[in-house]
């Protein structure tokens, strides 16, 4: 039994978000599997949960014009078997295959896992990768946000009063040209939480330059990250040992890694180093195929 | 706070005025008298307390019961048939795929959900499609060979 001292399960976003402006303790639940360990730990007294469970709207996954659109209802199984997710950004379905067990799979949901602000969040350096945007509804109305933007500092999110992730949207790109890849590092293959994500988005020129590159780190700093300066180094340079090399040298600078029981910092920087080649090359040879 | 519930449990309808912090586990255990689901770690990791929600497989211990609402839960007692064993639970028995039988209910119904998702699973897929459930008597290889071994038998 979880101390709740009051439930609610308003019907749409407005009527949350009112609610929300009236009682800013309570808590936003989806699928619980992360909140609900939290509360069996520090019994809070006045815990009034707010479930999104009713609002209609959040649960589809659908593309619309050059976007995909996923609603933040949408479970990590709903993630695996969808063939829009497949064909657009694998790389989400790879994030999502690496997520716990079928029944944790089946409840939890990809909002739950970016706003508890968990820098382990499989679905983070995907989404940091696919330089999605955030829809989240709030007392103004909607605002659009860079996903880069929303991670504010260790279990920290920029969500502000009353506000609620409504959907994650993600730009589609030419499959000929560009390509993305998730590694998860653990000791376990399945039901083990990260000790480090690297998610590489690789687009080639016609002179099998780098054109464009996103390189997205989880577990290896306070907050999910990108690697910018071993971005910028990689455009215009073709994919050789030695730029992969200096590509993951530059990254592991960037990363700021913690110890902790799971692993040392001196182990994720190895990792960083290593993972962050491994992403580039199998997203690089993904391209076109 | 309380709030009445409307769901199907085994096939029969139940209406229930739940604790909105009550975990669908307890309702189970404590209110309906169904014991085949059992209490584990409640922190949704060993897979004990799985049951089937409207067909996937779910840890009840970290599932709200008023979620339960509108939905159709199949526990252990629903998947049995009322003579008798099903085909996977006789596997289990056959290849020694139990030993102290608190892993066996969750087993069984991650299985049978597993199964229906596909048919003809390779030895990988089992082993990645029961990854939620563990079992600390077997050493899992005879849960496995039990699991394979009922989807030989239905393709054939």
């Amino acid at each position: 039994m979880y101390t709740v001292d009051y439930y609610m399960e308003p019907s749409s976003l407005d009527e949350a978000v009112q609610y929300l402006q009236k009682q800013p303790h309570a808590k936003v639940i989806a699928g619980g599997t992360d909140l609900l360990l939290r509360m069996a730990k520090n019994k809070n007294d006045n815990m009034t949960l707010l479930s999104l469970k009713k609002i209609s709207g959040l649960t589809g996954i659908h593309q619309e014009g050059e976007s995909l659109f996923i609603g933040s209802l949408v479970t990590f199984h709903d993630l695996q078997t969808s063939s829009l997710v497949k064909e657009i950004c694998d790389v989400l379905k790879t994030a999502a295959d690496y997520v716990a067990g079928p029944q944790i799979r089946n409840v939890a949901t990809i909002g739950g896992n970016l706003c508890n602000g968990a820098p382990s969040a499989d679905s983070a350096p995907a989404l940091l990768a696919l330089d999605a945007r955030l829809h989240i509804y709030g007392p103004q109305g909607l605002r659009i946000a860079s996903i880069e933007d929303f991670y504010l500092g260790p279990k920290k999110v920029d969500l502000q009063s009353a506000e609620i992730l409504q959907a994650i949207e993600i730009p589609i790109t030419d499959s000929s040209r560009c390509n993305t890849h998730y590694i998860k590092y653990s000791v376990r293959k399945t039901m083990d939480i990260s000790m480090l994500g690297c998610a590489a988005f690789v687009c080639m020129d016609q002179d099998e330059q780098i054109e464009k590159i996103r390189i997205a780190l989880g577990t290896a700093a306070p907050t999910p990250m990108r690697c910018k300066a071993a971005e910028n180094f990689a455009i215009g340079k073709k994919l050789s040992s030695n730029v992969l090399y200096d590509i993951g040298e530059l990254a592991a600078k960037e990363a700021k890694p913690r110890t902790s029981w799971r692993a040392s910092e001196e182990l994720r920087t190895y990792l960083v180093r290593e993972l962050s080649q491994r992403a580039i090359r199998v997203a690089a040879y993904k391209i076109g195929r | 706070m309380n709030r009445d519930i409307k769901c199907i449990v085994n096939g029969r309808e139940r209406v229930l005025c739940v604790n909105v912090g009550e975990t669908l586990l307890e309702v189970i255990r404590d209110r309906l008298n169904l014991k085949g689901t059992k209490k584990g770690c409640e922190a949704g990791e060993c897979g004990a307390c799985t049951v089937l929600v409207d067909g996937r497989p779910v840890d009840s211990c970290i599932f709200l019961a008023v979620w339960a609402d509108g939905r159709e839960i199949t526990t252990i007692e629903g998947h049995t048939p009322a003579e008798g064993l099903t085909d996977l639970q006789q596997n289990f028995v056959d290849e020694g795929a139990t030993q102290c039988g608190f892993c066996t209910p969750g087993m069984i119904l991650t299985a049978q959900a597993l199964l229906e998702d596909n048919a003809n699973p390779t030895e990988q897929e089992i082993r990645y499609g029961m990854a939620g459930n563990f079992c600390r008597c077997t050493g899992y290889q005879a849960i496995i060979k039990a699991i394979e071994k009922t989807a030989t038998n239905r393709v054939k």
